[in-house]
């Protein structure tokens, strides 16, 4: 037996993005964020897009650029605290922006990801963030609860893939990725070097090949996955 | 005022420093003190902070600040990160702040009309770090005090804060509101009763100087 071979361009892999989707983008900063494929998805030009990231980057880097084209119409997320840009279209109105608790957003990933509805959680119970949100009793305690979140697509970043899919990534720039893998119906993962079968070995692997539909392999990386000089 | 914060971390502590002053709170750890530091974005066993020139990078703090690993340090995704912070594996967080009330309730991450830039993972520090201790100046920059009968800001997290530690003092939370514990050197108690919006409990006893 042989694994399928799931290798593409970042181009035929983007083309799978319509008009109207959800689509989740890993990393928090820069650590994890596939820049190239969200360059392939500005040019791609779908619009009316929900995404969905821990945060918004840095004025012209990754998400921003997303921004900028005027492709999204909603934004998903936790902190927009580095990118000013994000923050006005935020106030003008011309983004609707959703803030979830970081580990809130991680979880509802993760349960989209597993096949849950949602689960209970307290985080945030008397402030504004629980407001308007179902509550209920369990036990002697006050839960909200919090729906499994999914997505049309994925977009994620990792170090190494193999052609099959398996994923490893380095670091920090794990973060929302292996959570993403499993919550999308079509799942693209650019790899900064993409190995032949056995080139992972399995116990390295983070994410199994069998969550993901698409890998490219990325070239020389641009400045944006860089250290960010400050 | 950051010194004195260091104190406040016990060998063999699980510690989260939040955005902000907090992280300055390592630099004033001795050498092979031993202490565990979580980061958010998946690190615990945070190393020291690196200069550009030599940063990892794929290697960040939560507040992107460029750090490094030690012997020991592992990653992890996001929900294993908050999985930690929520089952209550952190012995102690420090965070900045708005506003903090005498009940411990704490308000550090939104004005309206003028800073939402979102919580990020501060809300689930607040409300699930076994302890939590705020490190602020004592008041803003406009010279209202920070510390409050009642908070006006839109809350992080009811009745959590412990503890503030603050350039004029240290200030203890607990049923009976604000108990001055420590006070900085050169600062009068009258000052820092001056300098706080809500009744601060001074013990009789000989306050020590920081």
């Amino acid at each position: 037996m042989k694994l399928p071979d799931k290798q593409t361009s970042v181009e035929a892999a983007i083309a799978h993005v319509k008009d109207g989707d959800t689509v989740m983008l890993g990393g928090f900063g820069v650590p994890g964020t596939p820049f190239t494929l969200i360059h392939a998805l500005v040019h791609h030009g779908a619009r009316n897009l929900t995404i969905v990231k821990n945060d918004a980057n840095e004025p012209n880097m990754g998400v921003d650029h997303l921004l900028q084209s005027g492709l999204v119409s909603r934004l998903i997320t936790t902190h927009l605290g580095l990118n000013a840009h994000a923050i006005e279209l935020m106030n003008s109105g011309q983004i609707k922006v959703e803030f979830n608790a970081q580990g809130i957003l991680a979880e509802r990933i993760r349960a989209g990801g597993a096949g849950l509805g949602g689960f209970l959680s307290d985080i945030g119970i008397g402030t504004e963030l629980a407001e308007g949100k179902q509550v209920i009793e369990q036990g002697s305690k006050t839960y909200i609860v919090e729906p499994a979140l999914r997505a049309n697509v994925a977009l994620l970043h990792a170090a190494r893939a193999d052609s099959f899919g398996n994923l490893a990534y380095v670091a920090t720039a794990r973060n929302f990725n292996p959570l993403m893998a499993m919550a999308a119906d079509c799942v693209i993962a650019e790899a900064e070097a993409v190995l032949p079968l056995g080139g992972l070995a399995p116990d390295d692997v983070h994410t199994t090949g069998v969550f993901v539909d698409h890998v490219a392999a990325l070239g020389a990386l641009s400045k944006e996955y860089a250290v960010v000089q400050r | 005022m950051v010194a004195r914060a260091a104190r406040e971390i016990q060998p063999g502590m699980v510690v989260n420093l939040g955005i902000g002053l907090p992280t300055k709170v390592v630099n004033h750890l001795p050498a092979n003190f031993p202490v565990c530091l979580h980061t958010e974005n998946g690190l615990a066993g945070i190393g020291p902070t690196l200069p550009p020139d030599e940063a990892d990078r794929n290697l960040i703090d939560a507040g992107g600040a460029y750090v490094s690993t030690i012997p020991g340090s592992a990653f992890f995704d996001s929900a294993t990160s908050f999985a930690l912070v929520r089952s209550g594996r952190l012995d102690l967080t420090m965070l900045g702040a708005f506003e903090v009330a005498a009940n411990g309730d704490l308000a550090n991450w939104k004005i309206p009309g003028k800073f939402s830039p979102g919580v990020g993972g501060g809300i689930e520090l607040a409300q699930k770090a076994r302890r939590v201790a705020v490190l602020t100046t004592h008041t803003d920059r406009a010279g209202n005090s920070k510390l409050k009968a009642q908070c006006t800001l839109p809350l992080t997290a009811q009745a959590c804060v412990v503890r503030i530690f603050t350039d004029m003092a240290v200030i203890d939370v607990g049923p009976n509101g604000f108990t001055l514990v420590e006070i900085a050197q050169g600062v009068t108690v009258a000052e820092v009763i001056d300098a706080t919006d809500a009744p601060l409990h001074v013990p009789d006893t000989q306050l020590p100087i920081f």
